[in-house]
């Protein structure tokens, strides 16, 4: 297979570079991989087990089903309830606790819920189906919003009455922000997300290295460019250096993609999102602009008042932070496993608390 | 969700207003919206996210990344010697 990444995974290079880092490091340092696809490579490929005891790695908030707020999981599962709708959702979706409930139950009692690989397969189903109405569940970070701006910009020239986004869009950087002025952070530095910054660019993130003080390097996907990225952190920190660096160079540039972050700033704007777990973070998320406002499906559909309940034992918050470890959720691996989750973390391919169960970094007392 | 596949554009064309094309991940083809990368060519790699291609990917940089990684490996190598 040619594939451009797979000398990333190259053997020999992971022990170099591994090794490096390990002359590199003098002291103890704290490192967050932001987007929740590395926690689970870096725990998959053991990376966690192979760096030096001075390096500690905690699991950001870059795990966009775990983030999507309760009241929106429960919108969308009203909405998904009504007759003549189709809710179309990506996969991992369907299995995230609302307040009562889940998308795959509501599925199983004949609504017609389905999973779609992209919003532009939903506009397609719209097309298809002009006596129902067709939501997609706009969720995820700035990665997803160029395709879900597509897909409204799609669905406005097809002039599709049927068709509409439950949004749920948030932003890396805002977040970054919060974790930072926390008063319980450890983090020191950040592997930034590497899609992220192929979409909106580094340049960004500059003013929080300068503000905070911390080294930021944008880090791929790979094991070699996760090593890579933080080598780097590592180096910075060791020399006293808060800058930015790009580690990831074959899919980013300082600038990012900017036809794609035109389509973005065309379709949304800026608002305050609630953020599962840690709360409401001012201008952390995108909504439809006016013009675009009849495609939203908060507008489109009446669901009424929504009265949220989180499970009192999930402490997905303080994992989304750095702040604990999944293993030290009482519930980890007992009351909560992906089969049962208790919290979004649990059930998403990005959360830590299922990278955890799945490799098994379970440390029971 | 954010894992980008990456893939290499075997078709470009126009559909339902929308730029799209073919893409080849290591023999499985599937469509995906070049809306974002107006100067995509045939034969290119792309980074696919939610059948989006959120950008292309540079060969020239992934070699010279490669380059560094193998020097940074082989700093090691001359020490052990
Ligand atoms: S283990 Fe389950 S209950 Fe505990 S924090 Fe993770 S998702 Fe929540």
């Amino acid at each position: 297979m040619s594939d451009i990444n797979l000398p990333f995974r190259d053997h020999h290079l992971i022990q170099g570079i591994v090794r490096q880092i390990q002359r590199t490091v003098s002291k103890p340092w704290v490192l967050m991989e932001i987007c929740g696809g590395q926690t689970h490579a870096i725990l998959r490929y053991g990376i966690d087990q192979v760096l030096p005891p001075e390096i500690e790695l905690v699991h950001g908030p870059g795990c966009p089903v775990c983030v999507t707020p309760l009241e929106q999981i429960d919108k969308a599962l009203a909405i998904a309830s009504q007759k003549d709708v189709i809710f179309t959702s990506f996969g991992d979706m369907l299995r995230v606790p609302g307040s009562s409930d889940d998308l795959f139950s509501i599925r199983a009692r004949g609504g017609d819920v389905r999973v779609v690989y992209s919003p532009i397969d939903a506009v397609q189903i719209a097309r298809e189906n002009p006596d129902k109405q067709v939501v997609f569940f706009a969720i995820g970070f700035e990665t997803t919003a160029p395709a879900n701006a597509a897909a409204i910009l799609q669905a406005q020239a097809q002039n599709l009455g049927n068709f509409s986004l439950l949004v749920s869009q948030v932003r890396v950087p805002p977040a970054m922000h919060t974790i930072l002025s926390s008063p319980s952070n450890r983090v020191q530095g950040f592997l930034a997300a590497g899609h992220v910054c192929t979409v909106m660019g580094y340049w960004e993130y500059e003013p929080i290295a300068e503000k905070y003080q911390v080294p930021i390097v944008v880090t791929g996907f790979e094991p070699a460019d996760i090593l890579l990225g933080i080598l780097k952190t590592v180096e910075l920190l060791e020399n006293g250096k808060a800058e930015v660096y790009n580690a990831y160079p074959r899919a980013v540039q300082r600038e990012g993609n900017q036809p794609a972050q035109r389509m973005i700033d065309q379709v949304f704007m800026p608002v305050d999102r609630n953020w599962r777990g840690i709360g409401l973070i001012p201008l952390s998320g995108w909504g439809l602009r006016e013009a675009y406002k009849k495609f939203d499906a908060e507008h489109r559909f009446q669901v009424g008042h929504i009265q949220t309940h989180e499970s009192p034992l999930c402490i997905a918050g303080e994992i989304l932070q750095g702040v604990k470890k999944p293993h030290q959720c009482s519930a980890f691996g007992t009351q909560c496993t992906p089969e049962h989750p208790l919290g979004a973390p649990m059930v998403s391919a990005e959360g830590a608390c299922s990278a955890f169960y799945r490799y098994s970094r379970i440390i029971r007392s | 969700m954010c894992l980008g596949i990456p893939g290499k554009i075997v078709e470009i064309y126009q559909q339902g207003g929308l730029k799209m094309g073919k893409i080849d991940f290591g023999g499985a083809i599937r469509e995906a919206c070049l809306e974002s990368v107006p100067e995509a060519e045939i034969g290119q790699y792309a980074l696919v996210h939610a059948g989006f291609v959120i950008t292309l990917l540079s060969e020239e940089e992934a070699r010279e990344t490669l380059q560094l990684l193998s020097e940074i490996s082989a700093l090691d190598e001359e020490e052990n010697l």
